[in-house]
């Protein structure tokens, strides 16, 4: 469980350029240097939202990751609603203080 | 020169990236009214202007997170967003290391604010200056409150700094013009994006407008995240606009609640005098 990680890397991907073409060249290899779980590193390379947002990702990251792997915004709520759907509630971070939220 | 010009404005991204999808009757009339904003801004025939913004991880992150941060630098760029996402093309804004500094120097003394001379403004900034400066020919001074990432500086220290920034502006040679850009409730880029409480807005609102400054600090983050969503930790933007117009009272040109937009959208100026 490293949603540190999980952000940092999004959000370095979010503001650096140079991380992009990282990324774009070899995915594994970029998300191979954070210390991710499998679970994590799956979730990042299969772009998974939905996962993403069920650890923990903050959506002021997350929303621009989805952008990048060329989702539309309503396909980027979709997706974070499949993941609640798919995964049950989000098990970290800001949002896990909402679960009272219906 | 005392301060020239006091307001707060929404900033979300959906204003400018979703505008063809909202209702073009009440978007119109809100971009009517961020003109109007403008103009008074122009009338006040500013030197500068300081945007009070919480940026969501653009350049500040949890490895080393300022509680309060002000720009040095004498050039900016943004948006740090993909272009043709947010609508708004990416361009350099003019800012000031000379006033900056000095203004640095005197908030220092209260509170132990950050700086930094590298900035990339993020839709929190870029929005606001889309209608307040769209030709981006003003020097922007940008300030941050972390209002993104736990723990958060205290209402009752986002209202001083406020105060140390408007005591810091009225001691400068320029005219200075400040504004404050956040949401009240609002829970962006979740599934509860365009939930927006807005008897919460209003009643903030309110307490804004008057300048009640124990009612506006009385809120704990345990009942805004409750209440008015992680968005609504933005309010801190405001606070800071009504601590440096301290004693002066607020006039809202604007307020209605725009689903994908995300936000209570608000145009509001204060009182300088």
């Amino acid at each position: 469980m490293s949603l540190y990680y999980v952000q940092k890397l999004l959000y370095q991907l979010n503001r650096d350029e140079h991380v992009r073409s990282r990324f774009d060249a070899d995915r594994d290899a970029l998300i191979s240097e954070y210390p991710l779980t499998e679970e994590e590193h799956r979730a990042i390379v299969d772009g998974d939202i939905g996962l993403l947002y069920v650890m923990g990702v903050n959506g002021q990251i997350l929303m621009h990751y989805s952008a990048l792997i060329g989702q539309a915004w309503d396909e980027y709520i979709e997706a974070m609603r499949g993941g609640v759907r798919r995964h049950g509630q989000v098990r970290a971070g800001l949002y896990a203080m909402l679960k009272d939220r219906t | 020169m005392p301060l020239v010009f006091a307001g707060a404005c929404s900033h979300a991204p959906g204003i400018t990236g979703r505008a063809e999808r909202a209702d073009p009757a009440v978007r119109d009339q809100f971009y009517a009214k961020l003109d109007e904003m403008r103009q008074r801004l122009e009338a006040s025939r500013p030197d500068a202007l300081i945007v009070v913004a919480a940026e969501h991880f653009a350049n500040f992150f949890m490895d080393n997170m300022p509680a309060y941060c002000i720009g040095m630098g004498d050039s900016y760029a943004g948006p740090i967003e993909d272009e043709a996402w947010l609508a708004i093309k990416r361009t350099a804004v003019p800012g000031n290391s000379s006033l900056s500094r000095r203004l640095i120097e005197a908030v220092l003394p209260t509170i132990d604010v950050a700086y930094a001379e590298e900035w990339q403004f993020d839709h929190g900034i870029m929005v606001p200056l889309n209608f307040l400066t769209p030709r981006y020919d003003l020097p922007i001074i940008p300030v941050n409150i972390n209002c993104q990432g736990p723990p958060l500086t205290p209402l009752a220290r986002a209202y001083e700094f406020g105060r140390a920034l408007r005591q810091a502006c009225d001691a400068q040679p320029e005219r200075i013009a400040l504004v404050g850009t956040g949401g009240i409730s609002h829970w962006p880029a979740t599934p509860d994006s365009g939930t927006i409480d807005e008897a919460w807005d209003r009643e903030f609102l309110e307490r804004f407008l008057a300048n009640r400054r124990d009612e506006l600090v009385a809120y704990s983050d345990e009942e805004t995240l409750r209440d008015a969503g992680q968005g609504g930790f933005e309010i801190r933007t405001f606070i800071a606009v009504a601590g440096a117009t301290e004693g002066s009272m607020g006039e809202l040109l604007f307020y209605a609640p725009i689903p994908i937009f995300a936000v209570g959208c608000t145009v509001a100026t204060m009182a300088v005098a």
